[in-house]
């Protein structure tokens, strides 16, 4: 057998390093890092795809960096086909901002290995060096709604609307049963996943379909939401909200709302891409790191105790003293 | 199952599904007009999106629900003016044509909505009417009686339809020409007027269709209508092309939906079945689909352009 020549080692040590190694130091000379973002709905939506928008804004006044966003892909072969156009453009991070996204992910990231891909809400990384995951541990902000819309209830039932169950829709719905029935094991909480994260006539029929049944508070998540707080806002129903700041859509009815700050792990996604981790890691907006943010809305008349109550669940989830469970 | 038989959700259930068929009728019976002539639109959402957006800036601008109305019916008719244009000056492909439309009323409505608003800001949505003695009737006064304009506009369009597709001169030369347009043409019967005229009638209605559920919503957001457009221009062919048949075609899928819904609610559905059950309307209605449109021919020239010979 020949022997192996030295030389060529290197030289093939150092092409397979190369592409980390450029990026890295790129990143740490201050080189303009060039991020895409692709997420499914509008980038106002003042739901999931805003929260992303926000959180890379935020980012962006902090450092140099490029941003680019494709919203509207509700159909994943479009956002696979701006998530692959992203990488062909050389994007060094590039963002699927959808659980649907996650195949199409497991597809094209190994024809890019130069390219780190980051996607969510999720867990898995496919054991792909280039993609990272992240989640938002909804169910913490949910327990805490739960919580304050069980003492809010006069009724003792509250209505939840739902897109699909999976992602951060189901652990958010969880952990508001959750923490609705640690307060009051007697409440009634009524879920309708509504099969669709885009059906807004349909979300408002089951907000609809909820108050008849006798829910006076509602809650629920995604981007269709909108339509169940406009039902819910004809009825006077109180409403929480989850994943942006959803006072503006109706100030008389929402109490509160769970906000996520993408920004916290966009932060770390970017300081690892620095170091050179292009992926393999798994990233999470919890109460603890303030990537989650509960916002109380100051025009709604909420009464003191049921404030202290939500203040005081979030205190116990930072602090351990609540496990909310996944 | 006992929880779904009591009267308050009986009746909640049925209100709900008029609700949910009101757009579905609108866009369809403008539709079914255009096919009747012959003219296929598959850009019936498009044209919603674009009639939805209309009526949602309108509304949110001037406060006034009915000017926000009339701009979605005017939009609509617009873009019926250049459909007809396509179809029947130009001769273009009808099905490929539609395609266009919508897609250009999906990008549209869109790019305006982030220009002329951005974040989604809600507006005033339809009041109840209540008609009078009607509305307080037992069961049925909150069924039927205590719902907002457009939806008692909807359900009043279907016996105009019926009356002025079967019992008018007008309505005569829309089948004649549907069927066979050089015959019609042949008894001077202007092929293109006709046409021009249902397209132009057909795409208002989407228009209002979109404007509605813009306005029952209170709110606007990207891909409002989400896919309607394309299920009403299913319910022409569920529901023969007649006015009535569209009704109950839309009732159906409504009422279905509304019922997922309400076992949904009171957990008669367990959860793991619930995007399961949320497929039903779908699927009845493409059965019904099935059952119902094969017993029925569609109108001779539908798709076909008319060339003068």
């Amino acid at each position: 057998m020949r022997k192996i020549d030295s030389r060529m080692v290197l030289i093939v040590v150092l092409a397979l390093a190369v592409p980390f190694m450029t990026a890295a130091a790129a990143n740490a000379a201050g080189k303009t890092l060039k991020i895409a973002i692709v997420a499914p709905s509008a980038s106002n939506d003042l739901a999931f795809t805003q929260s992303i928008v926000d959180g890379i804004n935020a980012v962006k006044k902090e450092r140099n960096i490029e941003v680019a966003v494709t919203d509207g892909t509700f159909v994943v072969e479009d956002a696979a086909a701006a998530i692959r156009d992203y990488a062909k453009q050389g994007y060094d991070l590039v963002l699927a901002h959808g659980s649907q996204y996650g195949g199409s992910l497991k597809e094209i990231a190994p024809d890019f290995p130069k390219t780190a891909f980051a996607w969510g809400t999720a867990a898995d990384t496919f054991g792909l060096a280039n993609v990272s995951s992240y989640e938002a541990a909804s169910n913490e902000g949910g327990y805490v709604m739960g919580v304050m819309a069980a003492m809010l209830s006069k009724k003792g039932s509250i209505g939840i609307v739902g897109p699909i169950e999976v992602g951060d829709a189901k652990l958010y719905v969880d952990g508001f049963i959750a923490g609705a029935k640690a307060q009051n094991s007697k409440i009634r909480t009524n879920v309708n996943y509504i099969g669709s994260f885009s059906d807004v006539a349909l979300a408002a029929e089951a907000a609809r379909a909820h108050m008849s049944a006798g829910s006076d508070v509602l809650t629920g998540t995604a981007q269709m939401v909108v339509g169940a707080i406009g039902a819910a806002r004809s009825k006077k129903a109180a409403w929480f909200g989850t994943q942006a700041n959803q006072t503006e859509l109706a100030p008389e009815i929402v109490v509160a709302s769970q906000v996520y700050k993408w920004e916290v792990i966009l932060r770390q996604i970017v300081d690892d891409l620095d170091k050179g981790v292009m992926g393999g890691k798994k990233y999470a907006i919890t109460l603890a790191n303030d990537g989650l943010v509960i916002e109380f809305n100051s025009a709604y008349k909420l009464p003191a105790e049921v404030k202290q109550a939500g203040l005081d669940a979030i205190k116990g989830i930072k602090s351990g003293s609540i496990k909310v469970g996944q | 199952m006992d929880d779904l038989f009591t009267s308050t959700i009986l009746i909640v259930t049925v209100a709900s599904g008029i609700r949910l068929a009101t757009p579905f009728l609108l866009a369809s019976l403008g539709e079914a007009l255009g096919q009747r002539s012959g003219v296929l639109n598959l850009g019936v959402d498009g044209v919603m999106l674009l009639g939805a957006f209309g009526a949602y800036y309108t509304v949110l601008k001037t406060g006034n629900l009915f000017y926000g109305i009339w701009v979605g019916v005017f939009i609509g008719a617009l873009v019926g003016i250049f459909y007809a244009f396509i179809t029947v000056n130009l001769r273009a492909q009808q099905g490929v044509s539609g395609i266009g439309i919508y897609l250009f009323g999906l990008g549209m409505s869109d790019l305006l909505f982030q220009k002329l608003v951005g974040t989604p800001r809600p507006i005033l949505p339809f009041p109840t009417l209540e008609i009078p003695i009607l509305s307080n009737l037992a069961v049925i006064g909150e069924m039927f009686f205590q719902h907002s304009l457009i939806v008692y506009i909807a359900f009043l369009l279907v016996p105009v339809a019926t009356f002025v597709i079967n019992r008018t001169t007008y309505g005569m030369n829309v089948r004649a020409i549907g069927e066979n347009p050089e015959a019609a043409d042949s008894l001077g019967v202007s092929v293109a007027a006709v046409r021009y005229s249902t397209l132009i009638i057909g795409n208002s209605l989407a228009g209002l269709a979109g404007a509605a559920l813009a306005i029952e919503l209170g709110i606007f957001q990207q891909n409002l209508t989400n896919a309607m457009g394309f299920i009403a221009i299913a319910l022409v062919y569920f529901g023969a092309w007649r006015p009535l048949g569209v009704m109950a075609g839309s009732l159906v899928f409504g009422l279905i939906a509304s019922i997922v819904l309400q076992c949904k609610t009171l957990g008669l559905i367990p959860r793991s079945a619930s995007d399961l059950a949320a497929m039903a309307p779908a699927i009845i209605t493409i059965l019904a689909l099935v059952f119902v449109a094969n017993r029925f021919r569609q109108p001779e020239a539908l798709t076909k352009p008319y060339i003068r010979g």
